[in-house]
């Protein structure tokens, strides 16, 4: 399972720099200090600024846990699905203390294995405490994990964006502060982002699912391929849609890390070898001319071997705890038929509660299908076309999953938004974001109002909610949008850049 | 000469034959009408009919009926059902002014709108394939949508908290089904003489309809005959209970209305149905003041009570019985005739005052929460000023409350939440809850049902059972056609095992049906309100806009990511354009040819448009093959089958 090295296109540093790319980009940034004797105390301090601002969100979050009733956001249909809530799992748990199948019933959906782990803590109650602290400390900790995590994959993408930037000659120094701490970001985002603290606080199971998923972009972006397998694995058996992820941490295991497309390596390395100049030449490894980067078979292997392993794990344990009561039979069923066959029709933030509750009972098959199939469609042209960044990738496939979910939340949303400030170096560019962050305010404050009016009041209808998820829909699919089109952007500036390089360089 | 002897032989020969079918049986079936009548507290009249048809155990092939009704018959021998009860009711029996610890009202107070239940006799696999027959079967047979018993959300299968004790019961009821003549003219038509003689020729459509309780029931059980090769008799017992306002000409406030026959029912009865073995008339009388019932012992006694200086009779009765808290005054309805009609009167002639006997607790069952999203049932016991509730167990006085309900698959029922409170403490389950059984609903396909049984103790003054629900969403389809009305949960049954209600006679009763079935113990019930939901509706006009809408996203999704993936700009799209320059040859040919169609001359110099043609042409033609090859291929599958 040992480490593999990255296969990096090793080809020399360049001395090319002059107005690149990255210059005129970190003009546009903060002002920057310019000697080096700070650079390790500003580093030091923005660490420090980081921890900050990390813990002072975990305090936020426990002074919040610490409301009685939880404000009432367990039962919000934004935050709980009838997948996540924790008042599902708890009656799960209940009727499995009955000595009765948890999925006796159409209360709870979920794993297994979680209710066994989580229920207990829905029963127990501190005296002179909110009757569900335990859960929501574990989800709390869930968080404060998943930040961490991120935070890991952010250094490691940030290292190789650095790396790969030096390589194409596009930055001078390792120390170049045009690049973001994007791990920091990203972890403070997650931490911070309110849809994270709502679903945390409202005691949805998310947070647990999106720890889950970002353990295994953690494993995979770190090399260490049993605890990406176990990620995977898990997220799939909680809520069946990071099952796509499988395709971004086999090309992370098997290409390597983000980087910018082979073809331009190839281009800067044909001048460099036109010039053969520099002396760094004779750091790089041989390296035949090929357009394809070597594809690590074995790693994958072992990934997929791991994978196996680990879901035979959990199909025993599942087996074993639901013994009594039908197996794991019963399990799928009530799990991922539950997900796919789109049976509760409360409403939540997505479209096909409304569709499926309109929508002709000859049709209902078709149009299943075809709903499902659309996250399906779109997988393998995003990898063709993204094949050289897995993590965007996952992104993406995270991204789409949680707008054409049958269940979604904003749990999921937190996750993607998280991941997606992995990339603001890439990113920095990207189109609408004032636009895109004014709809999610919008959308965020408008649909409790909507619910309240339709369910609470009885003066709206049900399309007043139904309008503000469609416009949760189509706000998320142009945030999706434009973020693979800026990230192409970046990949089409990346080599406008070098070409333009280059050409100064023959001249 | 010789043609009419034989022919006169052959008829002798049948009719013995006849006579040998009809009495060969040793019991013969039996039909017996019964009318019990009773003043209520609160100025009211219960009138309740009883009518009973029993079929001895007979051959269970080729049989014959007399009295018994064949269609009900049929229905026994093709379903094979054991016992089974049927009631339409409207209106509320008022618990505390009309009874709950008598037998009257423990069996004949029900829950508004359809009852059903049954016990089958076939396999355990079978059972739910019989009850889906039998409601249909009665459903024709009543003129009533008993049918919709038949879907697996609507009904359950109750193992103790009903009372009968077995895995083949089913129990469903219909709390919308609105109850009228139509009902009860099938009802009518079971009874040997309908409604052209004899009692129930009192049952006056209008006056009945007119009550505050109507409550008609049929209840039939199997007998075991217990000898081989006999098949089982059936009890068909018909009951109707109403529930009626006098009309008061009296000017006092005070004392009871005084009624007759007559003015209740604005009919009389001219005389007993003739094919009825036994047909009386009750009066019951609750509460007479206690130095009356003292010394009571003869035909004397029996002649001062009813002509006495609290009420008058109006028709001597031929024998009174006497009971713990109240006489009842039996009528011989034999000697009537048409030109001396029964017309039973009663007049009160000083205010009286009493109280009927209550249940150990009162029930009864609200809605709690706001809002269309969620919600709790609760269900509320209050003491009562009832006689009869000590009931010792381990030297503590308790009493044992059951509780049976039905929630139907839209009331998502977290039985995790439930709460128990005795005397506005919360208890704990172990405390006070004695046995639960639960059975979850799931969506769409059946219906949750809640069994528990509590222990109270004896001096509790209220106790309350809380248990929050959420509200389903429905398909469309699934609304009915009023659906801003609300759904119905239907009522809970409430039961005390231990408390039996019974009416516990000191004379001999003689073979009186109705007498003998107060006179068996029975268990304490009553029902509870019927609870309305209102449930969120959709938009019943939107479905062509929901789906043209949704559609529009999900082509907003797919098209503007498949744009932005193969969208090439500047010099990707040069660098292309390029390599296919080079491309010659056939594309070139087409781009020709198609020039030539369009009409246009050849733009020679390499100019995009013509290369944008050419590659259109190549795609297009490629298009077209596809979409051809698949219609083909449709076409083919399709008229295949």
């Amino acid at each position: 399972m040992g480490f593999v090295i990255k296969p990096n296109i090793n080809s020399s540093s360049f001395h090319l720099s002059g107005r690149s790319f990255f210059i005129r980009r970190r003009q546009k940034k903060k002002k920057k200090k310019t000697r080096r004797g700070e650079m390790a105390e500003d580093q030091k301090k923005k660490s420090c600024r980081f921890w900050i601002w990390a813990l002072s969100s975990v305090v936020f979050r426990l002074i919040l846990i610490s409301f009685p009733g939880n404000l009432n956001l367990s039962s919000r249909p934004e935050v709980s699905t009838p997948l996540t809530s924790i008042r599902r799992l708890a009656e799960g748990y209940w009727l499995k203390q009955a000595s009765m199948s948890p999925y006796a019933g159409s209360m709870y959906h979920g794993s297994p294995l979680l209710l066994s782990v989580l229920g207990p803590l829905t029963v127990q109650r501190i005296k002179g405490q909110p009757s569900h602290l335990l859960c929501s400390l574990v989800f709390v900790i869930a968080d404060i994990l998943s930040a961490m995590l991120l935070r890991g994959i952010g250094k490691k993408l940030q290292m190789a964006y650095g790396l790969n930037a030096r390589l194409l000659g596009l930055l001078k120094s390792s120390r170049d502060k045009g690049i973001l701490p994007c791990g920091d970001i990203a972890a403070l985002v997650y931490l911070w982002n309110p849809f994270t603290i709502v679903s945390c606080v409202g005691l949805s199971t998310s947070p647990i699912e999106n720890l889950a998923v970002i353990l295994a972009l953690f494993g995979a972006v770190t090399r260490r391929v049993p605890l990406a397998a176990f990620g995977l694995v898990i997220a799939t058996h909680l809520s069946l849609y990071p099952a796509t992820l499988t395709i971004p941490i086999v090309i992370i295991l098997g290409y390597g890390l983000d980087a910018p497309p082979i073809k331009l390596f190839l281009q800067t390395r044909s001048v460099e070898n036109e010039e053969s100049s520099t002396p760094t030449v004779s750091k790089q490894p041989k390296l035949k001319q090929t357009t394809r980067l070597p594809f690590l078979w074995k790693t994958v292997a072992h990934f997929l071997f791991w994978v196996l392993l680990w879901s035979l794990c959990v199909l025993v344990l599942c087996a074993f705890s639901l013994n009594k009561y039908g197996g794991l039979d019963e399990m799928f069923k009530r799990t991922y038929g539950f997900i796919l066959s789109i049976e509760d029709l409360s409403p939540n933030i997505g479209v096909f509660w409304y569709f499926f509750a309109e929508v002709f009972d000859f049709f209902r098959n078709f149009f299943l299908i075809v709903f499902h199939v659309n996250i399906l469609f779109m997988l393998l042209p995003l990898a063709i076309r993204l094949k050289h960044r897995p993590c965007f990738l996952a992104f993406i496939y995270l991204a789409i999953s949680s707008i054409l979910k049958s269940y979604p939340s904003v749990g999921d949303s937190s996750l993607y938004l998280s991941l997606w400030a992995l990339f603001v170096n890439e990113l920095v560019d990207m189109k609408f974001s004032f636009f895109l962050f004014c709809g999610y305010l919008g959308i965020s404050l408008l649909s409790p109002v909507m619910h309240n009016l339709w369910i609470w009041r009885g003066t709206g209808n049900a399309n007043f909610y139904f309008g503000n998820a469609i416009g949760y829909a189509c706000f998320q699919i142009v945030f999706v949008v434009e973020s693979v089109s800026a990230m192409l952007n970046h990949d089409r500036a990346l080599k406008r850049c070098i070409n333009t390089n280059h050409g100064e360089v023959k001249n | 000469m010789a043609r009419l002897v034989r022919s006169w032989i052959l008829l002798l020969i049948l009719q013995s034959f006849l006579v040998s079918i009809a009495f060969g049986s040793k019991e013969v079936e039996e039909f017996s009408e019964a009318l019990l009548l009773k003043p209520l507290p609160d100025r009211k009249v219960l009138a309740h009919f009883h009518f009973e048809n029993r079929a001895p155990p007979s051959n269970s092939h080729g049989r014959h009926h007399h009295l018994f009704p064949k269609a009900i018959s049929q229905l026994v021998q093709k379903f094979r059902v054991k016992e089974m009860e049927l009631s339409f009711t409207q209106g509320r029996w008022n618990h505390e002014h009309w009874g709950g610890f008598d037998p009257l009202s423990s069996m004949n107070a029900k829950p508004v709108g359809v009852e059903l239940w049954a016990v089958f006799d076939v396999p355990l696999s079978q059972v739910d394939t019989s009850w889906k027959n039998l409601t249909h079967a009665l459903s024709g047979l009543f003129c009533a949508s008993i049918n919709f018993l038949e879907s697996s959300t609507s009904y359950a299968a109750p193992t103790w908290g009903f009372g009968t004790n077995s895995d083949k019961l089913r129990y469903g009821s219909l709390p919308r089904e609105a109850v009228c003549t139509e009902n009860l003219t099938p009802w009518l038509k079971l009874l040997p003489c309908r409604d052209k003689d004899g009692i129930s020729a009192l049952m006056n459509r209008p006056s009945v309809y007119r009550g505050f309780y109507h409550s008609q029931r049929l209840h039939l059980s199997t007998v075991e005959s217990g000898q081989e090769g006999l098949g089982s008799g059936i009890v068909l017992e018909q009951t109707l209970t109403v529930v009626l306002q006098p009309d008061t000409t009296s000017v006092e406030r005070n004392t009871q209305p005084s009624w007759s026959l007559n003015s209740l029912f604005g009919r009389k009865v001219v005389g007993r149905c003739v094919l009825a073995k036994s047909s009386n008339v009750y009066l019951q009388l609750e509460g007479l003041s206690g130095h009356e019932l003292k010394n009571v012992d003869s035909e004397i006694e029996a002649h001062k009570l009813w002509k006495n200086a609290d009420f008058e009779l109006s028709l001597k009765p031929d024998r009174v019985l006497r009971e713990i808290s109240s006489f009842l005054f039996i009528f011989d309805i034999e000697k009537s005739s048409d030109s001396e009609p029964f017309d039973l009167g009663l007049t009160w002639k000083r205010p009286s005052k009493w109280l009927c006997q209550l249940a150990p607790l009162h029930a009864s069952r609200f809605l709690m929460g706001s809002g269309n999203e969620r919600g709790a049932i609760a269900i509320l016991l209050k003491e009562t000023e009832s006689q009869e509730k000590l009931n010792l167990t381990n030297g503590r006085c308790t009493i044992k409350v059951n509780i049976f309900q039905i929630f139907p698959w839209y009331v998502k029922v977290y039985y995790h939440t439930l709460q128990i409170f005795v005397d506005q403490q919360k208890k704990t389950d172990s405390e006070v809850l004695k046995k639960i059984n639960v059975s979850p609903s799931t969506d769409k396909v059946s219906s949750g049902m809640m069994e528990m049984m509590l222990e109270l103790p004896c001096e509790v003054k209220s106790a309350a059972i809380s248990i929050e629900y959420d509200k389903g969403f429905l398909h469309i389809d699934e609304y009915p056609p009023d659906a801003n009305q609300g759904f119905d949960i239907p009522s809970a049954l409430i039961s005390f095992p231990d408390h039996h209600a019974s009416l516990d006679f000191k004379e001999e009763l003689g073979n009186s049906p109705l007498l003998s079935k107060f006179k068996e113990k029975s268990s304490v019930r009553s029902y509870t309100e019927v609870l309305l939901v209102p449930l969120t509706t959709p938009d019943f006009s939107m479905p062509y806009n929901v789906i043209t809408i949704t559609c529009t996203i999900f082509a907003l999704y797919f098209g503007s990511l498949l744009n932005v993936i193969r969208r090439r700009i500047g010099e990707e799209e040069r660098f292309l354009k390029s390599q296919g320059k080079k491309k010659g040859g056939l594309k070139q040919l087409l781009s020709r040819f198609i020039a030539k169609i369009r009409g246009r001359p050849i733009e020679e110099s390499s100019s995009s448009s013509e290369l944008q043609s050419s590659v259109l042409s190549s795609k297009l033609i490629f298009k077209i093959i596809l979409v051809a090859g698949a219609a083909a291929a449709w076409q083919y599958f399709s008229t295949d089958k």
